[in-house]
């Protein structure tokens, strides 16, 4: 196995950990702090993909499509939070999911009717497309650095908003004892409507960083939502702290399994053997991993601590 | 949805009232499966016999689908256990029968390469008990939120395994070149195969309805209610409702058998996260814990299916819609909802 490889795949997989961190820190904190929870959050990462692929076209800038997308991502959640979820609060957890169920039926269709069935590959400015020598010789494309980046730079503010500003105190305090903040006299429903929006906007993130790579496509959210799911039941549903260390996981162990499978295999059986073992273990590793970690703690790795 | 069978008191009030009442006259709910069953015998055949083998086609997928809803229904509707991962059964089932066959086509695998399909129906249900009894044991430990996820994201390991596994086709599917074969009768007759369907249909009622009446039924609807008191009286709700999971599973990869003898071509697609929701919305559209609601869900959603798609290739926007609004403002499916137009008495 060669050293260069692994290191790559490990940047790969830290790659993939933050883009599921940004999805999953979405859906835990909706779920922490308003019980709710969303199938349709995979819709933000298309919607915010198709938008700003729109947006790169019409600015002729990736860059500018991103920051102009953000905004628009943000009302598409807020619409959705006004017209539908806040109808849906005090409903059981079987009528969330059917509802936006029902969302992601809606959203797909939406965007086949507004952007036409086939994908949208947004191109990258010349300055991102390129590839970088890191210390050691090892080559990585730019794009995929600077998402890493980006991505740890997003959980980094996200941490301060959290735990050192005014609005992530009411967060950790709607989180405890909602009740409680209410009778304090908070606007609970435009906190409720505020996170649901900032949930939406960090899924609509992900799927703008991810657009250069793979393509903006229909249904690319229904995928990645139940790995974005995984994560957050590994990590603890509705802990920032555990939603962060279980995509890093996720995303490392998939890499790593997908790439290096097969080698370790290799070593102890036939190699036509482990040819056609290693890619279907590798595709059902992370829910082995969650079916072992389920099996020792029930309630996540990190669980939050008042609920 | 739960809300209305929560409290077990009144429930059981009700209960007994329908049975006070039931000596007179029918309830509504039974009507309706009667009607629904014998509309079922005699229709498909007449469209058959009339030249329109399209339309028998059609109820052929709606009594196999009807199977699968019915079976989800036994944990969900009856149990509250809300699995997301049905649509693994249907798929294991079918690849129950796909994967045979494909060897006994292609040669491999001599131990399990047959066409018999008395081989194909327990290896169906074999495996996807075992299924059922490995992933129960370990999402059962869990509750609500975290059981829906964790049997969602069971049923996509199934998915990915399935489309990584490049000998079955992977990702294009598998074409099932013939159908299993059974003593006396050929599945080949649109017909037969139809009728077969209707009467693992029937069977699959009688099985649920003998289930949620019996004892260990009546321990799984009080855990549903109320878990607490269930195990203060000595009952280990974990190990019934396992149990109920098995059966569940089991049931509904003898649907997936059928499915892939109806279809003749599967692919992991017909096990993709988004056909178990469409299973979940056909038991609660249709009525959650009602035995016959599962199959009005199904043909409500066929029928949804086949005239809007007809009409529009955007016509899951539609369906979309409904189903939101169906959560928002439905209560209790079609069958509460026939039950409350038909004046019997309920007491939520």
């Amino acid at each position: 196995m060669d050293f260069s490889l692994f290191v790559v795949q490990l940047l790969n997989g830290l790659q993939l950990g933050i883009l599921l961190f940004l999805l999953a820190s979405g859906l835990t904190l909706t779920f922490g702090i308003m019980d709710f929870v969303n199938l349709a959050h995979g819709s933000f990462y298309m919607v915010g993909a198709f938008i700003c692929a729109t947006l790169t076209f019409a600015t002729g800038s990736f860059i500018w499509g991103v920051l102009l997308a953000i905004p628009l991502v943000a009302v598409v959640g807020l619409a959705t939070e006004w017209i539908v979820i806040r109808n849906l609060y005090p409903r059981d957890h079987l009528d969330h999911v059917l509802a936006t169920f029902g969302l992601i039926l809606v959203f797909d269709t939406l965007v086949q009717i507004v952007w036409g069935p086939a994908g949208i590959v947004v191109p990258l400015p010349a300055w991102l497309d390129g590839q970088v020598t890191l210390p050691g010789d090892i080559v990585f494309p730019t794009f995929r650095l600077m998402i890493i980046c980006a991505g740890l730079l997003i959980a980094g503010g996200l941490y301060y908003l959290v735990n050192h500003t005014r609005l992530g105190m009411l967060i950790r305090a709607g989180a405890s004892n909602r009740t409680m903040v209410g009778a304090l006299g908070i606007d609970i429903k435009t906190l409720f409507s505020g996170v649901f929006a900032l949930g939406a906007v960090l899924a609509g993130i992900a799927g703008m960083l991810i657009s250069p790579i793979t393509e903006a496509s229909i249904g690319m959210g229904n995928e990645i939502i139940i790995t974005a799911f995984v994560v957050i039941i590994i990590g603890g549903i509705g802990s920032m702290k555990g939603a962060f260390a279980a995509a890093l996981l996720i995303g490392l162990i998939d890499t790593m399994g997908r790439s290096f499978l097969d080698d370790i295999f290799k070593i102890v059986m036939s190699s036509e053997a482990a040819e056609t073992a290693a890619p279907a273990i590798s595709a059902m590793l992370i829910y082995i991993l969650m079916a072992v970690i389920l099996a020792v703690r029930p309630q996540g790795l990190f669980p939050p601590k008042v609920r | 949805m739960t809300e209305q069978i929560a409290p077990k008191e009144q429930s059981a009030q009700s209960e007994a009232n329908t049975a006070a009442r039931r000596s007179r006259r029918l309830p509504p709910s039974t009507l309706i499966m009667a009607a629904g069953l014998l509309f079922l015998a005699i229709v498909p055949p007449l469209a058959y016999f009339t030249g329109n083998e399209f339309w028998l086609s059609i109820f052929t997928r709606l009594t196999i689908l009807s199977i699968a809803a019915v079976s989800l229904n036994l944990v969900l509707g009856y149990g509250g256990l809300v699995s997301f991962g049905h649509a693994a059964f249907l798929g294991l089932g079918a690849y129950a029968v796909g994967i045979p066959v494909h060897h006994a086509i292609n040669g491999e695998f001599e131990s399990i390469a047959t066409t018999n399909g008395l081989f194909h129906i327990p290896m169906a249900v074999g495996v996807c008990a075992l299924y059922a009894l490995i992933t129960g044991a370990i999402s059962l430990r869990t509750r609500g939120v975290h059981f829906i996820m964790i049997t969602m994201a069971f049923g996509q390991m199934v998915f990915f395994a399935i489309v990584s596994i490049e000998t079955y086709g992977g990702d294009d599917g598998l074409t099932i070149y013939e159908r299993s074969s059974l003593p006396a009768i050929s599945l080949d007759n649109p017909l037969t195969l139809y009728a077969v369907c209707f009467v693992s249909l029937l069977l699959a009622l009688y099985l649920v309805h003998r289930i949620v009446n019996s004892r260990f039924g009546m321990v799984i609807r009080a855990a549903k209610g109320n878990e607490e008191r269930i195990r203060a009286l000595g009952f280990n709700a974990y190990a019934y409702r396992l149990l109920a999971y098995v059966i569940s599973g089991s049931m509904c990869g003898y649907a997936g058998a059928l499915l892939g003898n109806f279809t003749t071509f599967i692919s992991p697609e017909m096990m993709d996260w988004t056909r178990s929701g469409e299973l979940m919305f056909m038991v609660i559209l249709g009525g959650a814990g009602s035995l016959f609601g599962p199959v009005l869900g199904a043909s409500v959603f066929l029928l949804l299916e086949e005239v809007m798609s007809d009409f529009t290739i955007y016509w899951h926007l539609p369906f979309g819609i409904m189903l939101i609004l169906a959560v928002l403002f439905v209560r209790g499916g079609i069958s509460g909802f026939a039950d409350r137009l038909l004046g019997a008495k309920r007491d939520d």
